[in-house]
């Protein structure tokens, strides 16, 4: 397993719209991707479930992906965060 | 008559017969299913149709109203696609064999609930967007293909709309959104703004108002219903001055502004303060013809300081980004009084010690806002204008004063921009040697307010003298054109900045004696550009 952390910039935070880009993004990859955020955690293609957790500007999460090419699949996300959120 | 207070979404005033959405959200019946396979299989079907409305719905979205607004029908489409949303549905329909219906609209209110219970209003408002898909799956499951729509024209009362309601409405039959819940945060009022549909939310409005006349004032947030006529006839003049702004608006803004023969005249902006600046630019403003520095030392209790002034100045001129920025100096006196400037109290205070005269016998005043003028000179166009001018010997001395500024700053290694210097014309002293104050300086603009007082010796203020007072006096008049006359003969532009210069009844009067700029205050700048336009 790979990981890295991020701090969003995003002033709405993970709101609807990049949210749902994320999910397509993760579904492009063969790792299984996971958003943590404190004691909480979404599966990076659950879209509520990502939406739910509040995620806000400025909050740290971090970024876990497992299984398949993970060091690629690590550089596609570190690349979507950054850009997106 | 009965006010109804809500919040205001959009701001517009519309005036109609209520039309009352019905309740969408009719009961789902749940009933138990002998082949849950089979309905399971009905769930994909329908979710599959809603997709590929939510499709159309964004495309639609798209061509109307924008991307920004439509992508939340992308979101929709997303959420549809949400495998908790999925399993949690094909749970419901597998675990307690009931129908898909039921199951869809289980899960849209489970979900709904924990949006709903969030901290964040903008995630909060989302619970309207599960509702809004579930409700749509539901209704392809029992076999209607779109949501109730009505064909009445009037304001728009409901509990609430989802975007896909707010969207597939025919725009040109409805005046206004009420809704009785929702948020400004919600895309309704969103998709409100960017349809131009003044829009009020949280309105606590009951039911059966429908064909009832109403007014929904959409800047105080208040539905009005059965008005009385003095209430009507009160918004249907907003109403109109609100039609006329945007019409101007939709006419008018980008366009230059040019007379009918080619001539082209600035349109300039009067403000009182950063504030201001935002009303200029949507206004159309091709620059600032007057900020008037007075605010600085008026909510102040001592005495502005460089760097405070500096900031306000480059601010100005870098919001306005190279357009011009004319900036007047202070200009108070015995009937604007200060604290801190301790000026004695005068018997006829227009005609005392103020403005340039204050300036020119407590010169470091002045000096530091000079220095602040030409620092922030640097950010953006400005330019320095000095008011109540009568003296050819005053403006030598203001240009010896800002000579001398100009070249302690590059000793100090301080580079300023390139400034222009003009002198307000608004003493008939001023106008009559204009031809020699003119020599001296950059551009003229005329304050007609003073000019009119001084030349008639009349005090605007004094009631009694209104029928003595006539702002288009031709003595008034003549002063303008003789100002504009010596300036144009000694290769100057001269601008108008006073209430005169925004008076549509004369912009014609001014275009033909050549006035170059004229600046008025934000809201009328799009009137007199209009006229400007139709000058022959």
């Amino acid at each position: 397993m790979l990981s890295f952390t991020y701090t969003i910039t995003d002033e709405m935070g993970i709101h609807a719209r990049p949210a749902g880009l994320l999910v397509k993004k993760v579904k492009e990859l063969d790792s299984k991707v996971t958003i943590r955020r404190g004691e909480a955690s979404a599966e990076g293609t659950r879209l509520m479930a990502i939406m739910a957790m509040g995620i806000k500007c400025k909050d740290e999460v971090s970024i876990e992906v497992e299984g398949g090419d993970e060091e690629a699949s690590l550089a596609a996300m570190k690349a979507f965060f950054e850009e997106n959120l | 008559m009965v006010e109804y207070q809500g919040k205001a979404a959009f701001g517009g005033i519309a005036i109609g017969k209520i039309v009352e959405m019905g309740k969408k959200e009719a009961v789902v019946r749940r009933w138990h299913i002998e082949d849950p396979v089979q309905e399971v299989e009905r769930f994909h079907r329908a979710k599959e149709t809603a997709a590929g409305q939510l499709q159309e719905l964004y495309e639609k979205a798209q061509r109307e109203v924008g991307a920004a607004s439509a992508a939340i029908f992308e979101v929709h489409q997303m959420m549809l696609e949400d495998l908790d949303y999925i399993d949690s549905v094909v749970n419901i329909i597998e675990t307690q064999e009931v129908n898909a219906e039921y199951a869809v609209s289980m899960t849209g209110d489970n979900f709904a609930e924990i949006f709903a219970a969030m901290d964040d209003a903008y995630m909060q408002a989302r619970s309207a967007d599960v509702k809004d898909i579930s409700a749509r799956i539901v209704r392809i499951l029992a076999g209607k293909d779109t949501a109730e729509k009505s064909d009445e024209a009037g304001i728009l009362v409901a509990d609430d709309l989802a975007p896909s309601e707010t969207v597939q409405l025919d725009k040109t039959k409805v005046y206004a959104f009420v809704t009785r819940f929702g948020s400004t945060n919600s895309h309704t009022a969103i998709l409100a703004r960017t349809m131009n549909i003044p829009a009020l939310v949280m309105t606590p409005v009951p039911e059966g108002t429908a064909g009832k006349t109403a007014i929904a004032d959409g800047f105080a947030g208040k539905l009005i219903v059965e008005p009385d006529e003095k209430t009507l006839e009160f918004y249907r003049a907003r109403q109109q001055e609100e039609i006329e702004k945007r019409r101007l608006l939709a006419e008018l803004k980008g366009k230059p502004t040019v007379t009918k023969s080619g001539r082209s005249v600035k349109l300039y902006a009067n403000i009182g303060g950063v504030g201001d600046i935002g009303a200029a630019l949507q206004n159309d403003a091709e620059g600032i013809g007057l900020f008037r520095s007075e605010f600085l030392y008026l909510q102040s209790d001592t005495y502005p300081t460089e760097e405070e002034q500096q900031k306000v100045y480059r601010q100005v001129a870098e919001m306005m980004a190279g357009k011009k920025v004319i900036i007047r100096t202070l200009d108070i006196g015995a009937d604007k009084q200060i604290g801190y400037f301790n000026l004695d109290r005068e018997e006829n205070p227009a005609m005392g010690y103020r403005a340039i005269r204050i300036c020119l016998t407590r010169e470091e005043v002045f000096r530091t806002q000079l220095r602040a003028l030409y620092r922030a000179s640097a950010y953006g166009s400005i330019s320095v204008m000095i008011p109540m001018i009568t003296s050819l010997w005053e403006i030598r001395k203001v240009k010896e004063i800002v000579a001398k500024v100009q070249q302690e700053l590059a000793e100090q290694g301080i580079t300023c921009g390139n400034v222009e210097l003009g002198v307000m014309i608004e003493t008939p002293a001023a106008v009559m040697i204009a031809d020699e104050l003119a020599q001296e300086v950059d551009f003229f603009s005329i304050g007609t307010n003073d000019l009119t007082q001084y030349t008639l010796a009349i005090d605007r203020q004094n009631e009694k003298l209104n029928p003595f007072f006539d702002a288009h006096h031709p003595a008034v008049l003549r002063m303008i054109e003789m100002t504009v006359k010596s300036a144009h003969k000694a290769g100057i532009w001269v601008g108008i900045c006073g209430e005169l210069g925004a008076d549509t009844e004369l912009t014609e009067t001014f275009v033909r004696m050549g006035v170059d700029e004229l600046s008025v205050s934000p809201a009328l700048l799009l009137p007199v550009k209009e006229k400007i336009i139709g000058c022959e």
